[in-house]
């Protein structure tokens, strides 16, 4: 790819979506754009770039800007822990009186994925349960972003972004198509609120909450701020909550407040009382 | 578990992609050009799944569901729907005709193998 192409491209994709791609992500234009080449009959980057410069080329712009503006997050990100909230709730939902509100966090929540996948599986388990129907359910998403907030809170996401994670049937089921896009029912979104906040921030004032997500987020920090935001979590976890860290994540020698629950990697309660339910 | 897909597409481009994609990951792929075609290479020997367009000639994918259902019953294969028709009611329509999953073009690897996942066809 010549250095001319780079920059069409990513003009295209910053006038588009405000999108900006770096010069050392080349290799995300190689990757996300070699399936559209192909359709096209494109032999390189370079003879995109000369076919998005002739007429008639809306309908490519348009989808190579999708393709290169898709937020890593996707709905029901990595499968095994919403398998594992899926059993985690119902167990939080008979261990607290009623009339009280069930706290879930997304922290870092991108777009909203996570915290709508969190809203969907709660609306799958009233429907199997109604005594878990009965309870309120409050997601709170928060990123350090405003722009993926604005998205976020919008809940309305692209043909490319509901195909990652979604089966068909829930897509139909808790979405309403506009135009080429697809917004979460109301239904859905009315358990999500977003906010801006940054987790280095002082985090007292949220409360606690019965499960946090804080997913890939931990891999960007250097070991004493990891330590840190990982006390900051206990902090805000109920003694038998659970924290849901990403695949690659560990909260292991980072101090002794958060300790693995069994059964499932990535996931960890506060020490003292996952001790207790060991005993 | 892979096994054998029949790609059912009247464009060449898809079949290819297609194929390209399934064959990486150890799916044995075979191809028919419309929905009469595929019942033909269905009688011939069944595959394990089908990723079928909507819109062809001779026999539409709608048309191919209903009859490849009558035909086999429970026991047909698993059937990916992979068309643009994407419209809310269009899928509700491949759905009600028997289709498992439903890919919306134009589609990447990595959500075809979500799909075929979902049917249970984990790539290699």
């Amino acid at each position: 790819m010549t250095p001319a192409t780079f920059t069409t491209l990513t003009s295209i994709v910053k006038q588009r979506s405000g999108g900006v791609i770096n010069p050392d992500q080349g290799y995300m234009l190689e990757t996300r754009l070699a399936p559209l080449l192909k359709r096209e009959g494109l032999p390189s980057l370079d003879a995109l770039a000369l076919r998005l410069a002739a007429p008639r080329s809306e309908t490519l712009a348009q989808e190579m800007t999708e393709l290169l503006t898709t937020n890593e997050s996707s709905f029901f990100r990595d499968g095994r822990p919403f398998e594992h909230l899926r059993a985690l709730l119902p167990v939080l939902h008979r261990a607290r009186p009623p009339g009280t509100a069930l706290r879930i966090w997304s922290a870092a929540c991108s777009t909203g994925q996570e915290a709508y996948s969190i809203s969907i599986l709660a609306s799958e388990l009233g429907e199997a349960d109604p005594g878990f129907a009965t309870r309120r359910v409050e997601i709170l998403g928060t990123d350090i972003c405003g722009a993926v907030l604005e998205r976020a809170r919008k809940g309305l996401f692209t043909q490319f972004e509901v195909q990652r994670g979604l089966p068909v049937r829930t897509l139909v089921k808790r979405f309403a198509q506009e135009e080429t896009r697809w917004r979460i029912r109301p239904e859905i979104a009315a358990r999500c609120r977003f906010e801006r906040m940054n987790l280095l921030g002082d985090l007292r004032a949220l409360g606690r909450f019965d499960v946090i997500f804080c997913r890939n987020v931990l891999i960007y920090f250097d070991v004493p701020t990891k330590a840190r935001v990982l006390d900051a979590l206990a902090d805000r976890l109920q003694p038998d909550g659970a924290l849901y860290l990403g695949a690659a994540e560990t909260a292991l020698g980072m101090g002794a407040r958060l300790t693995p629950l069994p059964g499932e990697r990535g996931v960890y309660g506060v020490a003292a009382e996952a001790e207790r339910l060991r005993a | 578990m892979t096994g054998t897909v029949l790609v059912v597409d009247d464009s060449a481009v898809v079949c290819k992609l297609a194929r390209h994609m399934l064959e990486r990951h150890g799916f044995a792929v075979r191809e028919a050009e419309h929905g009469g075609a595929a019942l033909q290479a269905c009688q011939e020997a069944l595959p394990d799944l089908v990723l079928l367009d909507r819109n062809m000639p001779v026999l539409d994918g709608l048309g191919f569901l209903r009859a490849l259902r009558a035909a086999h019953g429970p026991d047909r294969p698993a059937v990916v729907m992979c068309t643009t028709e994407a419209a809310q009611q269009r899928i509700l329509e491949g759905l009600e005709a028997g289709a498992d999953e439903y890919v919306m073009k134009p589609f990447d690897e990595v959500i075809l193998l979500e799909k075929l996942a979902r049917v249970g066809f984990a790539p290699a």
